[in-house]
């Protein structure tokens, strides 16, 4: 048997693993980027799409530069507004200055009423974008909400846990319909 | 009264290091497989809005960010206090959103080019003028999938 080699001495070892373990965490984020997903309309150079809307079917939210809110014509809190839109898009009781309903037909379900309704959103040029993305986040949760109940009421799911054919047949019935103007300078 | 035997004749043994550089190792592994690197050093201060109907971003090559707020105070002496843009890391104009659009499109593989996401991280005490102008180039660049960054709101 030949020599025995010494050893390396390790003790510095965990040192040097507390150095690049104090540099992974310096210089590295846990953070999970999450936020409210929409899509903008494609660019059009002139936008002369207002016209042939009903009134009834236009749901209006302006917000100031106060950051209040104006829905349908009076002033409104932004806890009500779910509510607003919700019985806005759903019109359950058929009410005339509600949105108009038309026949579709869409699979699962057969032939079911959809709504016309649109949600429109204009907000001034000095509105918080906090404000801003307040309403944004109502109006989209309050469809989310119709999804998932009528979700609930056909399959007894909710709505993520649909097959994706049954998600859009969900889609088609509660379009996610929010125009947003361009803005004005004053509301 | 030899009794009592004198202090630190049997002592205590030390306790074994030996195992200490694997549990740091251990530990390093787990952050250096649960974090990702900080990619732009903010320039602006950002306190992001609460929102209720998040979604989450998956693929993280997809992504591009654009920052929007006020300067951090080290910036206010040359920038000034009112909102800017940031994109990479530094501070730009509204009109160099769509070159900065095109080049991350750029950067992408030719099929993940349509998918692009761009998320905006926009303080939440920023005035809607200068987000609507952001937007406005985005529209005129073909980036339409737009992110609102934001915070889980805690539910009362």
């Amino acid at each position: 048997m030949s020599r025995k080699m010494p050893e390396i001495p390790s003790a510095s070892l965990a040192d040097i693993a507390f150095m690049l373990l104090i540099f992974f965490l310096v210089t590295t984020t846990m953070d999970v980027d999450s936020g409210l997903r929409r899509q903008l309309p494609p660019w059009a150079p002139e936008q002369n799409d207002d016209t042939d809307v009903n009134e009834r079917n236009i749901f209006v939210v302006l917000v100031n530069k106060n950051n209040d809110l104006l829905v349908e014509g009076d002033y409104e809190r932004i806890e009500n507004l779910r509510e607003r839109a919700k019985e806005f898009m759903e019109n359950p009781y058929d009410e005339k200055d509600l949105p108009e309903k038309e026949p579709k037909e869409i699979p699962f379900f057969g032939e079911v009423l959809v709504t016309k309704g649109i949600i429109s959103l204009r907000n001034d040029l000095d509105t918080q974008y906090g404000t801003y993305l307040a309403v944004q986040n109502e109006l989209v949760a309050a469809i989310n909400e119709l999804r998932d109940e009528l979700a609930k009421r056909k399959w007894g799911k909710p709505y993520e846990n649909l097959t994706s054919d049954q998600q859009d047949a969900v889609r088609k019935i509660y379009p996610q319909r929010i125009s947003e103007a361009e803005p004005k300078g004053k509301i | 009264m030899s009794k009592f035997r004198k202090d630190g004749g049997k002592e205590l043994p030390p306790i074994s290091t030996a195992s200490l550089p694997d549990i740091v190792f251990m530990l390093l592994f787990f952050f250096m497989v649960s974090t990702t690197m900080r990619e732009v050093t903010l320039k602006v201060k950002m306190r992001l809005p609460e929102a209720t109907e998040l979604s989450k971003l998956e693929k993280k090559s997809l992504v591009s960010y654009i920052y929007i707020g006020e300067p951090q105070p080290q910036y206010q002496k040359t920038f000034g206090k009112a909102s800017r843009i940031q994109l990479n890391d530094q501070f730009a104009e509204v009109d160099e959103v769509q070159d900065y659009v095109i080049a991350e499109r750029e950067a992408r593989v030719e099929a993940e080019r349509n998918a692009i996401i761009t998320s905006l991280k926009i303080d939440e005490n920023t005035k809607m003028g200068i987000v609507n102008d952001v937007k406005q180039e985005l529209r005129k660049s073909a980036a339409l999938n737009i992110n609102y960054s934001s915070r889980k709101k805690r539910e009362l």
